[in-house]
């Protein structure tokens, strides 16, 4: 019996049939082909993340992947990586079918991977962690001499002859951390080097050193697969760009330089689902200030932060994973302290503490619900009132009767499935975890509700019952501040929206004011005038 | 995910949401619970939970199989049922010191920590109440001591791992040695005879027909049950443990329950103090040995996670109760003490790994249902 939630395939269906996939001849690129994808699927329970990827890499290249964020990049990566196995689908490397049934076999065909976190053993040397796994030895002793040589090699071919191979990772920036998994990945004789958003952790002067790098590297008839979201990025290294959007390729090798940027960001967004968002009300019944904040900053993370949500308001924040959005939120509502800047609720400042927030009135349902809101082996109804049981209890003594009757009362209000508050959360599905998390704040008289990515891992259909619970909320007086990364989902369901890049507010303005081209445009640091069609 | 009932169709019309917190009066609640299908689970001795209760079953019938072994290896003592009676409160007076300790470790691992000091913790309260000064104060101002010292080395350990962000590990193995150096000092590694009659009784006098000793552990494993299951303290120790950073973000003070969870173990660790130091009418540096030991071990053969978030009261007991019996096993049988550690060694072992397979079952069983509704 599967829940409607957890069964993405009608979806799927009808979208192949409206997104036809385009193809640019590709005579741009003169190398052979090292990497052919054809119809790659894999399937997760509950989602189907690859849903028929074509993918083709040539020697030489820069291939650039584009998507939204859940439109299966990294799964992909994984894929190749060995990491995940696909369900179905060929793919050829070297002209030869291959699978790669885990990651030693995918570095031993050449296929090397950088990943956003770099994976390096930070306590072991720069020599070590080149040739981590596969280090030069005889009779069980390590060769260090020799492996330290073959690193210098390496390093200085990356044109980084000046690292020590001898140094601890862990002195080194994070710039130099990542010439050592370019390091790893030439010692293993890669003809496939992945990257994986390596500028976002870069300063911008080093970024410029990154592309010689991938320059000499192409140049040596290595392929590349370049991961960014940053569009001028994109045409300044890539080649051909492939873009993904819902776990297939909806364009593919698109010449990175001239295809307008228009044309890209309809096919990563074109959307084949139609969201359901609530009516706005029409008259304008937002209350007084409920929130205010005033030049909040934590360096790194954001910069003088300022904004207001008002009562019975729901202003939404749009940016990408690491513009800060997450970490303002987590800011705002105590769990971190800011280094400037001020929280006021209904015109008092607040004190330090996710105490004094949750007694002001707020109420949070963070980024990551596994880890950050729920206790999944406990009952459904202990994880509702987890925020308030204490208010149940007498003298110390929790009320579970009270409890499972509030909890109920949630359950039925947000059509929670199956509706049994002594399950244990971890049964129920992403959609329905969400409500849980959600239902918490609407016991005990929430004021402001801070709301990160919370349709992450939720279908189609609770996300319009979800839309409708958060207007609903706002239509009783309740603030709402909203984080995703779904631009739709912001401008669809927000009444006001800020936009994030890199740890600044960029743009703020009511939600009609604002396309998805725009928004997008912004959060990813491009620019509408430069690529499009004069 | 498999017994899903049938779903309604899921129209998205706009839900009518309660008014915030409006009363309840019992009468609805008990509707309410019948209507959510859990009202006839509702009874007031529930709380340890479901399979944490099928885990103690399988405890009681570790324990069973132990009386088996009894019983035909010495067929003419089990014949006997005054002996039989007799040897039952044996094992629940060899255990009860340490069961109290458990009690207290329980709390603090299930909050997600460790506290490796409470032998040591029971020698220094032990120490502290019997010296001269003390005693001068008569019974209650030695019960009071053990007590006090418990407490507060407790909460030396909880600030420092809530407050210092020491890992308990490290904080405990700290105070494990400089309880007990201090102990020794105090003492000045001399054994401390405790003058108090009122003390000594508690280990020698019997009510009706059960040993003081017994009553003690039956009212700490009492209180303890209640405040895990039933109050707030007991909810946020488990929240704390099974994530924290969940618990921190719905508003609860991580760090000042940390802190306490350290002194009730403490405070468990003076009232097995006094325990002890009745039972041998005097105190000593090295008294409690390992007792962190046994009673770490009592809790995971009891289905404590040692990760924390889940464990139960009960088990612990049976695992204490396990131990106690194994000993007493051993020693009608005149057996030798390093046959029943390996022994015992043996059981923590079996006992994790069957909780291990039963867990990595039930996960394959939900992962597989959940891939069977998703195609």
């Amino acid at each position: 019996m599967a829940l409607p939630e957890d069964d993405p395939a009608t979806a799927s269906a009808e979208a192949v049939a409206e997104a036809p996939l385009v193809e640019a001849p590709a005579d741009t690129v003169a190398g052979e082909v090292v990497l052919r994808l054809t119809d790659l699927v894999k399937t997760f329970p509950g989602v189907r993340a690859l849903d028929g990827v074509q993918l083709e890499v040539r020697a030489g290249e820069v291939h650039c992947l584009l998507g939204q964020n859940g439109a299966g990049k990294s799964t992909l990566i994984k894929v190749l990586a060995g990491v995940h196995q696909p369900d179905s689908g060929q793919v050829e490397w070297r002209g030869e079918p291959a699978t790669f049934a885990n990651p030693q076999a995918a570095m031993k065909a050449g296929i090397a991977t950088i990943y956003q976190e770099l994976d390096l053993v930070e306590d072991l040397s720069v020599a070590e962690n080149a040739f981590l796994g596969h280090e030069y030895r005889s009779f069980g002793f390590v060769r260090r001499g020799r492996m330290a040589r073959h690193t210098r090699q390496i390093l200085s071919r990356l044109g980084h002859g000046e690292i020590p191979p001898g140094r601890m990772v862990r002195s080194l920036p994070a710039a130099g951390k990542q010439i050592v998994s370019m390091a790893r990945a030439l010692s293993h004789e890669a003809r496939l080097i992945i990257m994986d958003e390596p500028s976002a952790v870069l300063a911008h002067d080093e970024v410029g050193n990154l592309f010689r790098i991938i320059r000499e590297l192409t140049a040596q008839g290595i392929a590349v697969i370049y991961i960014s979201h940053r569009l001028e990025e994109i045409r300044e290294i890539g080649d051909r760009v492939t873009v993904l959007k819902d776990g297939r390729t909806t364009a593919a090798n698109l010449p990175a330089r001239d295809t307008p940027t228009r044309d890209l960001v309809s096919r990563m967004t074109g959307r084949t689902i139609e969201y359901v968002f609530p009516d706005r009300p029409t008259d304008d019944s937002a209350g007084a200030d409920l929130l205010q904040v005033q030049g909040l900053t934590r360096t790194g993370e954001f910069a003088d932060v300022s904004l207001t949500v008002r009562a019975g308001e729901i202003v939404g924040i749009a940016g990408l994973v690491g513009s800060g959005r997450s970490e303002l939120l987590e800011t705002i509502y105590g769990a971190r302290l800011p280094e400037a800047g001020t929280v006021q609720m209904d015109g008092k400042v607040l004190r330090p503490g996710v105490g004094a927030a949750v007694r002001a009135g707020m109420g949070m349902a963070p980024e990551e619900r596994k880890s950050q809101a729920l206790l999944l082996g406990e009952p459904i109804y202990r994880n509702v009132t987890l925020a308030t049981f204490g208010r149940y209890a007498r003298l110390g003594f929790t009320n579970a009767a009270k409890e499972r009757a509030e909890a109920d009362r949630i359950a039925e209000t947000l059509e929670l499935r199956p509706r049994d508050v002594d399950r244990p959360v971890r049964t129920l599905s992403g959609g329905n975890q969400q409500k849980v998390v959600v239902g918490r704040w609407l016991l005990g008289g929430t004021k402001l509700l801070l709301l990160d990515e919370p349709t992450r891992g939720v279908d189609v259909g609770a996300r319009a019952e979800l839309y409708q619970v958060i207007r609903a909320l706002a239509a009783q007086g309740v603030g709402v501040l909203l984080v995703s990364s779904e631009v739709p989902e912001v401008l669809g369901l927000a009444d006001r929206v800020l936009v994030m890049r890199e740890g600044r507010v960029v743009r703020e303005a009511a939600a009609g004011e604002l396309d998805e081209n725009t928004v997008l445009d912004l959060v990813m640091a491009g620019s509408l005038m430069e690529g499009a069609p004069a | 995910m498999s017994d899903a009932t049938p779903t309604p169709t899921a129209t998205p019309e706009r839900p009518q949401l309660p008014a915030q917190s409006p009363p309840v009066d019992p009468a609805e609640t008990a509707v309410a619970n019948n209507k959510a299908g859990s009202g006839g689970k509702l009874s007031w001795w529930r709380g340890d939970g479901g399979d944490g209760a099928k885990r103690n079953l399988g405890l009681i019938g570790v324990l069973a199989a132990l009386i088996v072994v009894g019983a035909v290896t010495k067929p003419d003592l089990y014949g006997d049922p005054n002996w039989v009676w007799n040897n039952v409160l044996a094992i629940l007076q060899l255990a009860s010191v340490v069961g109290v300790v458990t009690v207290g470790m329980t709390f603090v691992i299930i909050g997600g920590g460790i506290d490796l000091s409470v032998g040591a913790i029971v020698a220094l309260a032990g120490v502290w109440c019997t010296t001269v000064a003390t005693q001068s104060y008569g019974a209650g101002g030695m019960i009071f001591a053990a007590l006090a010292v418990g407490i507060c080395v407790g909460l030396v350990n909880g600030v420092l791992i809530s407050y210092g962000r020491l890992v308990p590990f490290i904080a405990t193995l700290a105070m494990l040695v400089a309880a007990r150096g201090l102990a020794a000092s105090i003492s000045n590694k001399q054994t401390q005879v405790s003058s108090s009659t009122f003390i000594n009784d508690i280990a020698a006098r019997k009510v009706i027909g059960i040993p003081i000793l017994v009553y003690i552990l039956g009212a700490v494993v009492l209180a303890g049950w209640v405040v895990l299951n039933r109050t707030t303290f007991g909810r946020r120790t488990i929240a704390v443990g099974g994530n924290p950073e969940a618990a921190r973000l719905a508003g609860i003070n991580v760090r000042r329950h940390t802190m306490l969870l350290y002194a009730l173990s403490g405070l468990c660790c003076g009232i097995a103090a006094i325990m002890l130091t009745s039972q041998a009418t005097s105190a000593q540096a090295a008294m409690a040995n390992l007792y962190e030991l046994d009673a770490i071990a009592a809790a995971i053969i009891g289905g404590t996670l040692l990760s924390g978030g889940r464990g139960t009261i009960v088990g612990s007991l049976l695992g204490v109760i396990i131990f106690a019996t194994i000993t007493n096993l051993f020693a009608i049988n005149g057996l030798s003490i390093e046959a029943q550690n390996m022994v015992k060694g043996g059981i923590i072992v079996a006992a994790v790994l069957v909780q291990q397979f039963q867990f990595k079952s039930v996960t394959r069983l939900l992962a597989r249902n959940r891939v069977t509704t998703a195609t």
